[in-house]
């Protein structure tokens, strides 16, 4: 049966279980939106601006084990979309792109709507294509989810030219896909696991770092398990939060830049470390020339060849799904005997016990101005420690990763590798249409959140839920606390001047506006707002101005070279 | 230290600026890239000679494994290999300078493609080092114009490269 380029494109969708489209159109897709608009079960989501188009089927993929897709049209549309695409790259967030191009006797021309799509955007995909023939159209979006989906996972994109989505060919859909050039190593070394269990048991101050791998590999539940057999300590990065119980005694709170004072000093000085889908980034081990000086073991679970040794070197590299690799080392660490040593790991937890009584993020509480770490733990009270909480970039958001403590996987949604500001509604809107029924949080800052605040409009239109979290302290929070801290209190451009009245603006879309000023208003003013099951309710919390995350590590400075809130 | 990687690429469009981007964007250096197809017309072979310490040709390595177009890397520098590569130099070649070039040319075992009365192109092919070797052994008054391919190599022996 022979089918026009559109038909079968949105033919593939449907074959590949896809429910939501999140996209844009414009003269290029209008072929592609033509054919959704003739088919009932894929649901198309408008947004206002593609770049929320690519969050928010970033925020589907994310919390969730489905694929998100955006469509967007040629030129301006791809162009809106690429802080999207990049921000999921950096996050290796499986996703499906789909682009409209001019038509192939018009690229080179400078045609109208006309950019080089897959140049603009092949430094921040895991692949994309240019469908020249619509023969090949079928194969290649089959090619796209499943490179997406396999291996390191990343947004793939597929650019379809006009007159190709116009032209016919015979419809057939492969079942699989194999590709001679693509074949990632999957199965972690046998011998390599092993040696690392040994390792493992025969630590004396062992310590467990996990990462984003860990969630997006669905791995949370075997590392549990691995980490309590162990019994040893555990932190996690930014992107890993939920792939150990935030709540587990075992585990020692986020470790980095604004970690905690025991996972940073534990990370350090620990003589066995067992990294699992993490990949020592800057924000994570500080200098790593200090990070060195101490001398320990690592091993590193990935399924990316290119992240181990590539910033610290490791001594057991095991590539391969981690999932399974931890599945192994369960099995393994079960039939060993039970370990010597033990009584020298009991005084390494008594060394960290130490460390926690530091208790290093405590706060100051305030009677007359608003703590934004209050706000968010009156917010994890209040949400049962269960809610989806997407975040933007800044202080709120290390906020959110200290002071709500993460049970389970795919909760906590935010753009850590590219850490974009405007990230937070638009992937909050596909986190609530995956998750229907499910309480999803924005928790914002007043500069991110006026990034994308057009999304609005769309969380109206397919009625979603979402409450904002607005913690309003008039400036560009994250880029102050470094000015004051390096920059000698000079605060260029970091005021938020001429804010918008929050409240009138949520009710200028339709939404709920809630201001609230005063510490013993905030649980109230939660509570009043998660009760609104049917509403977006935007929280407007006016919170201390200068209030600063704790603990910090300078960039370029070592792990254990914190500045702590006890010290200024 | 210098390398030289031979890479097995699929012969699509977009899978060479996807590598000379991939060496862009972090910063590896490449002295020289030649590519064509190989006797699979599906599949083209690739000579990159780069530089870096050991860390950083692992990373080449491994972030050129990962892009999805590339069959196979080899490091040839990793084992005894081959390296050729082809120069073609344009020299002044009037008076007394005629003979000079080319008693130089049939000691560096080159040949002299086309000559003017002022002039003659000579092939060379062999080592990166020897073209440099050429060059350094002709005054450098007498250099019309050159130009070079790039190394191309191939491990000896029973070291193959193919899928
Ligand atoms: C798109 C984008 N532009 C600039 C930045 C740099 N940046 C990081 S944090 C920040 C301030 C964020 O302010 P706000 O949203 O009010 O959050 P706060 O830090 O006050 O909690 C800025 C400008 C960024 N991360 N993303």
């Amino acid at each position: 049966m022979a089918l026009t380029g559109a038909e079968i494109l949105i033919r593939c969708l449907q074959e590949e279980g896809v429910e939501y489209v999140f996209g844009y159109p414009g003269g290029a897709v209008l072929n592609l939106y033509d054919e959704l608009f003739k088919q009932t079960r894929i649901k198309h989501v408008l947004v206002r601006h593609e770049q929320g188009a690519v969050h928010a089927a970033d925020g589907y993929s994310r919390s969730s084990q489905k694929i998100g897709v955006a469509m967007v049209t040629s030129g301006p549309g791809v162009t809106n979309a690429v802080t999207g695409i990049a921000t999921a790259y950096m996050d290796s967030v499986p996703m499906v792109i789909v682009t409209g191009q001019v038509p192939t006797s018009a690229i080179g021309q400078d045609a109208f709507q006309e950019c080089d799509t897959v140049g603009i955007t092949r430094p921040c995909v895991k692949h994309n294509f240019l469908v020249k023939d619509v023969a090949n159209l079928a194969l290649t979006v089959k090619k796209a989810f499943y490179l997406a989906t396999t291996g390191r996972p990343g947004p793939v994109l597929v650019d379809i030219p006009k007159d190709v989505s116009q032209a016919t060919a015979e419809w057939s859909y492969p079942k699989a896909v194999t590709m001679r050039s693509y074949n990632p190593v999957t199965r972690g070394h046998a011998g390599q696991i092993k040696k690392a269990v040994q390792l493992l048991l025969e630590a004396k101050r062992p310590m467990i770092y996990t990462g984003g791998g860990v969630v997006l590999n669905d791995a949370a539940e075997s590392l549990t398990r691995l980490v309590r057999l162990l019994g040893y300590p555990c932190t996690s990065t930014l992107m890993g939060l939920g792939g150990f119980p935030g709540t587990d005694p075992q585990f020692t709170g986020m470790l980095g830049m604004h970690g905690t004072y025991e996972s940073n000093m534990a990370m350090q000085h620990c003589d066995v470390l067992l990294a699992v889908g993490a990949r020592f980034d800057d924000r994570v081990i500080g200098n790593p020339a200090h990070f060195y000086r101490a001398d320990r073991k690592i091993i590193h679970i990935d399924i990316d060849p290119s992240s181990i040794s590539k910033r610290v070197k490791v001594d057991v590299p095991i590539v391969g799904y981690v999932r399974d690799v931890l599945d192994e080392m369960v099995k393994l660490v079960e039939s060993s005997p039970p370990r010597a040593g033990a009584a020298e790991v009991k005084a390494w937890w008594t060394e960290i016990k130490a460390w926690q009584a530091k208790d290093c993020l405590r706060y100051d509480h305030s009677k007359t101005v608003i703590k934004p770490q209050h706000v968010v733990e009156k917010l994890y009270e209040i949400t049962g420690g269960d809610a989806f909480v997407t975040s933007d970039v800044g202080q709120h958001q290390m906020w959110v990763a200290q002071y709500y403590r993460f049970d389970k996987p795919r909760r906590w949604i935010n753009s850590g590798g590219l850490g974009t500001m405007g990230f937070g509604l638009p992937a909050a809107m596909g986190v609530q249409l995956v998750n229907p029924g499910a309480t999803v949080a924005c928790v914002t800052g007043e500069a991110s959140i006026q990034m994308c605040i057009q999304e609005l409009s769309t969380c109206k239109q397919y009625h979603l839920p979402i409450k904002i979290v607005n913690l309003n302290n008039r400036y560009m929070g994250m880029v102050r606390q470094w000015q004051e801290f390096f920059y000698g209190n000079r605060y260029a451009e970091s005021y938020m001047d001429a804010l918008p009245d929050f409240v009138k603006l949520a009710e200028a879309y339709g939404h709920v506006g809630l201001k609230v000023e005063r510490p013993g208003d905030v649980e109230g003013a939660l509570r009043e707002a998660f009760a609104q099951k049917e509403r977006l309710v935007f929280l407007d919390f006016i919170t201390d101005q200068t209030e600063n995350v704790f603990p910090m590590v300078p960039g370029g400075k070592g792990l254990t070279e914190m500045i702590l809130a006890e010290e200024l | 230290m210098r390398h030289i990687l031979s890479i097995l690429v699929e012969n699509e469009a977009g899978a060479l600026s996807r590598i000379s981007g991939l060496f862009s964007a972090r910063g590896y250096n490449i002295e020289s890239l030649t590519v064509a197809p190989t006797e699979d017309p599906t599949m083209s072979r690739m000579t990159i000679v780069t530089s870096g310490s050991d860390d950083v040709i692992e990373q080449i390595t491994k972030q050129l494994n990962k892009l999805v177009e590339v069959v196979k890397v080899v490091d040839l520098t990793d084992g005894d290999h081959i390296e050729r590569e082809l120069m073609l130099v344009k020299v002044r070649a009037a008076g007394k300078d005629r003979d000079e070039m080319k008693r130089l040319t049939d000691i560096f075992r080159g040949r002299i493609l086309d000559v003017t009365d002022k002039s003659y192109t000579i092939e060379l092919t062999g080592t990166g080092a020897k073209l440099d070797a050429f060059l350094q052994a002709i005054e450098p008054g007498v250099i019309l114009e050159t130009v070079r391919t790039g190394a191309s190599g191939i491990g000896r022996g029973e070291r193959i490269l193919r899928i």
